[in-house]
């Protein structure tokens, strides 16, 4: 409701003042409110007490937090695609556990071995990533550090990755899957 | 029940000492590092164990949480002073 | 429900087993980080899920919320723990150490 009033008074910014203003309130209200949601619900789950005082003191709280820091968590430019953005993110997960199981039992199975000396080869390699936005480059930074065998060393802004790897298979596999999975996932 | 939890608790106890002798005995001060957070991360798991030893569960998550926040930091903050170079040397010879 | 949580809390065991003994038995602390960072991760993934599960089995509201609660510390875990591996590995790669290469040489480290 409020993101497509946003996006009507976003072409007439510039013409008349009053409008303008209105639309720059209608930006910070958004955030706002999806901040104040988030932390009102962490509170109900850390708190666990469902009376008068606690309740109120978590919307004091929490209105606090909000209004100071609402522009930090979420920020203004992407709103537009964000329920989509949230329903990728869901979907992935399970993907992404799935993966994680996976090199587990490998990196077990390393562990286990007699002869893991002559088994594993570790190296530094580096690729180039097409991914653009930063949000994407530290999902897939951090989705490489979270599947084994594979350690993001660093990366750049324009998307290049240093990867410490342990054997040649977790290696070969690397900007593969994941990353397609990833620029579908941020809408690239 | 609770007997399982206790022999899981002991257990993770048995394999912390593996990773403490890693923090004791490592030759760089990284490796030091990960034994502490590897330390810290079982931790995390023991602490909830005695919680439902003792059933109090509701009272030791939040100590659990608590702890793997510091975990966190420390393991940060020990990163962030380490990296240049200041004690950084091989003390296996 | 006591069955799936103790299932999944022996299987957790069994990876933080498998991180201890990685952390002791690999070569240099580039690929110690390996078993370290993320071995440790998944068995506090299981050992927690099998504690939610068994913590909600009653299926009144107070055990629920100590289970989401339990839940939201491995969410925490999943988000910093390639942080913090990545913060050793970066302090290691500026301090000028190399990674453990050839086989051949056993004496380096």
């Amino acid at each position: 409701m409020s993101v497509d009033n946003l996006s009507s008074t976003d072409t007439s910014f510039g013409k008349a003042k009053p409008s303008a203003v209105q639309s720059r309130r209608a930006k910070k209200i958004v955030p706002f409110c999806l901040t104040f949601i988030i932390c009102f619900a962490t509170w109900f789950v850390l708190s666990g007490r469902f009376d008068f005082f606690h309740i109120a003191l978590g919307i004091i709280a929490c209105t606090i937090v909000a209004s100071l820091s609402g522009s930090i968590l979420i920020s203004r430019r992407g709103l537009e695609n964000l329920p989509g953005q949230w329903l990728g993110f869901i979907l992935y997960i399970p993907w992404l556990l799935y993966q994680v199981l996976l090199a587990n039992i490998h990196v077990m199975y390393l562990v286990f071995h007699p002869r893991m000396i002559e088994l594993i080869d570790p190296r530094i390699i580096s690729f180039k990533s097409k991914l653009k936005k930063p949000m994407s480059l530290f999902i897939f930074a951090n989705s490489i550090t979270l599947t084994p065998g594979t350690i993001t060393v660093f990366v750049s802004i324009t998307g290049e990755y240093t990867v410490h790897v342990i054997d040649e298979k977790s290696g070969n596999s690397l900007p593969g899957e994941m990353e397609e999975r990833v620029a579908r996932l941020m809408g690239e | 029940m609770e007997t399982f939890f206790l022999y899981a608790a002991i257990y993770l106890c048995l394999i912390m000492l593996l990773s403490l002798y890693r923090a004791v005995f490592g030759p760089t001060v990284l490796d030091r590092m990960i034994g502490v957070n590897a330390i810290g991360s079982k931790t995390t798991a023991l602490l909830i164990m005695i919680g439902i030893i003792y059933q109090r569960v509701e009272m030791f998550v939040d100590i659990a949480l608590a702890y793997a926040c510091l975990n966190f930091i420390a393991v940060l903050a020990a990163s962030r002073f380490f990296q240049k170079r200041k004690g950084l040397y091989d003390e296996s010879h | 429900m006591t069955l799936v949580a103790a299932i999944f809390i022996v299987l957790g065991l069994f990876f933080f087993t498998g991180g201890s003994i990685g952390i002791l038995r690999f070569p240099d602390f580039f690929s110690r980080l390996h078993p370290a960072g993320k071995l440790d991760s998944m068995g506090l993934l299981m050992t927690l899920a099998g504690m939610a599960l068994y913590t909600a089995r009653d299926l009144s509201l107070p055990a629920i919320l100590t289970a989401l609660k339990i839940l939201l510390i491995v969410v925490f875990v999943f988000i910093t723990s390639p942080t913090a591996t990545h913060a050793i590995l970066d302090a290691g790669v500026r301090a000028g150490l190399g990674p453990w290469t050839a086989p051949k040489k056993k004496g380096t480290r």
